[in-house]
């Protein structure tokens, strides 16, 4: 794919609007659902590590559901939530928001398909925090909360920063889901869906080419910030 | 008092703590002796809330606080595994417990030198817990818990992990701080510490207390064979006792009858007979001791108390001398000589 396609026809397809916008679009919603879910995720990560409650196997089932089930059903059962009908559609219409046909709802699916990596690698960071280091932290008078935030967060960031990262770009990659919750307007991979559909191979190519480096270097930057971020905080 | 344990008990898998029941007062140096395993982590944590206790309750200046939160108690407690915090320098796990107190930074910097600075550990602020060693730590995670001027101080095993010389300097470390007025709590199972440190001890064992006391009550007068055993008493013997006309005589194994003073008439049990107790000489002596007997000197170990003369005069008896002693008698494996211990000094514990 890459040989067949020139740099000329990347670069003169970087210069389509509908392809940046479409681009950008991708990268923003999948930027926004991530930020946005990873303030609920993470705790609850963190209470995944360490509590037992009864229903826990069953809530750690649906957790991984999304990952195992086809997108467009994915994309099906958020419809069901988001849709004008539903209780959180009723929500968004009262601010003038309607979720299906618009980034929110955009930022909703990709958000729901790929959040079981933050919350297994977040727990798993959590997990690794020697609980006796909470322990002392309380002995010394902090609150839960400040433990929370001065010891086990820290002390687990390296995975949840890798979290964070791969459900960036696992979003960014979501496809079924988000064309049944909001076909338009398109993120990239649709575009390049529909331009395949309508137009052929070789309309289609360059664009795939073009997000497919774009992507690459979002997410070699981001892995090296990573490391960098991360290693400072483990020494 | 400032702190009381009253029955607490605290079942946990296959062990359990059963009615554990001990109270500190006031600039007490108290020392809980026991085994690996006795239950004496167990007990400290209910006590620093890390636990709650199946029954019973724990009193501190007088509130009851079997059930407060642990960020609560206000009780300094020094793990045994240091739980330094990693990603946090020396200075700031130092600070951690002065987040929230109505003082000013400076005064808290100032606090965090002056305690380093006690420690021995000034030049190290800026460094992380990972590049310190055991003995830095250990002096780190002390200053952490002291810079919030705990009523009580909590200690679990906290010269286990030191070698020799640093087990010697935080000894000091801790004998001064007692002396400073801070009421301490220590739990150990070496008698040693106990001896050198405490001014009350308890000895616990499978989760119960057998005996507390001054340190020389217990180990002058241990209550069971376990204590005698566990606070190095070398002579003790199963023995039987017999008393007839005012007079008793234990008679060990092999009918070896030591002249005891007890006011237990007969029974099994066990003799013990302190090191320090038994007296040599080189020539058969008249002494006002009764019990006097010839024996051969089996083997001469030089310790931390002085030197252990091995002897066999029938039992095997360990002498506790001075060298001066072994080399004013000329003692040497192989030698004769006669032992000498009063009747008084024999102790018979009934089983």
């Amino acid at each position: 794919m890459f040989l067949n396609t020139t740099p000329l026809q990347v670069f003169e397809t970087a210069r389509e609007a509908e392809v940046r916008d479409s681009i950008w679009l991708t990268i923003y919603t999948s930027l926004a659902g991530t930020l946005v879910f990873s303030v609920a995720a993470i705790p609850l990560a963190y209470i995944l590590a360490r509590k037992q409650f009864p229903m826990k196997k069953i809530v750690t089932g649906i957790i991984d559901l999304p990952v195992v089930i086809p997108h467009s059903a994915a994309g099906i059962a958020l419809l069901g939530f988001v849709s004008r009908e539903s209780a959180l559609g009723k929500a968004g219409s009262v601010v003038g928001l309607d979720f299906v046909g618009h980034p929110a709802g955009i930022a909703i699916a990709m958000a729901f398909v790929s959040i079981p990596f933050l919350i297994n690698a977040a727990r798993d960071g959590f997990s690794g925090v020697p609980v006796r280091l909470e322990k002392a932290a309380l002995t010394l008078g902090a609150s839960p909360f400040r433990v929370f935030f001065t010891i086990s967060l820290p002390l687990a960031w390296r995975n949840i920063l890798s979290g964070l990262i791969l459900m960036f770009a696992r979003g960014m990659s979501e496809f079924g889901a988000v064309i049944v919750v909001a076909y338009h307007p398109m993120i990239t991979p649709v575009l390049i869906y529909e331009r395949f559909g309508s137009f052929g191979l070789k309309y289609a190519r360059p664009v795939a080419v073009l997000f497919i480096l774009i992507s690459l270097a979002l997410f070699v930057v981001l892995r090296w910030v990573a490391k960098e971020k991360s290693s400072e905080v483990a020494r | 008092m400032m702190l009381e344990v009253r029955r607490v008990s605290k079942s946990l898998g296959s062990f359990s703590l059963r009615d554990v029941s001990f109270s500190v007062e006031k600039g007490d140096y108290f020392i809980l002796l026991g085994e690996s395993g006795a239950g004496k982590s167990v007990v400290l944590e209910t006590i620093a809330g890390l636990m709650v206790p199946d029954s019973g309750t724990i009193h501190y200046n007088g509130r009851d606080i079997t059930r407060e939160k642990i960020q609560n108690r206000r009780i300094g407690l020094v793990f045994q595994d240091h739980a330094a915090f990693p990603h946090l320098t020396v200075a700031e796990n130092l600070s951690y417990a002065l987040y929230g107190a109505l003082i000013s930074k400076s005064e808290k910097d100032e606090r965090v030198k002056a305690i380093a600075g006690e420690l021995g550990i000034g030049e190290l602020l800026a460094r992380k817990p990972g590049s310190l060693s055991g003995g830095e730590l250990q002096r780190m995670v002390l200053g952490r818990t002291l810079i919030q001027k705990p009523g009580i101080l909590l200690l679990d095993e906290p010269l286990s992990s030191l070698d020799t010389r640093l087990r010697s300097d935080l000894r000091t470390l801790l004998r001064s701080l007692h002396r400073n007025g801070q009421t301490i709590l220590h739990v150990t199972h070496d008698y040693e510490e106990a001896l050198t440190l405490g001014t009350r001890v308890a000895v616990i064992h499978q989760g119960s207390i057998i005996q507390s006391g001054t340190p020389s009550e217990v180990f002058q007068r241990p209550a069971s064979e376990f204590v005698a055993h566990f606070v190095g008493v070398k002579n003790y013997f199963p023995a039987k006792l017999e008393t007839s006309n005012n007079t008793s005589y234990a008679f060990t194994d092999n009918n070896f009858a030591v002249r005891i003073v007890t006011d237990i008439p007969s029974g099994e049990g066990f003799v013990l007979i302190r090191g320090e107790d038994i007296l040599l000489s080189d020539t058969p002596v008249e002494t006002s001791a009764t019990n006097n007997f010839q024996g051969t000197v089996l083997e001469i170990i030089n310790n931390a108390y002085g030197t252990d003369v091995i002897i066999d005069a029938g039992i095997e008896l360990h002498a506790l001398v001075t060298p001066d002693s072994v080399e004013k008698l000329g003692l040497r494996a192989g030698k004769t000589c006669w032992v000498h211990f009063k009747a008084t000094a024999v102790k018979f514990i009934k089983r």
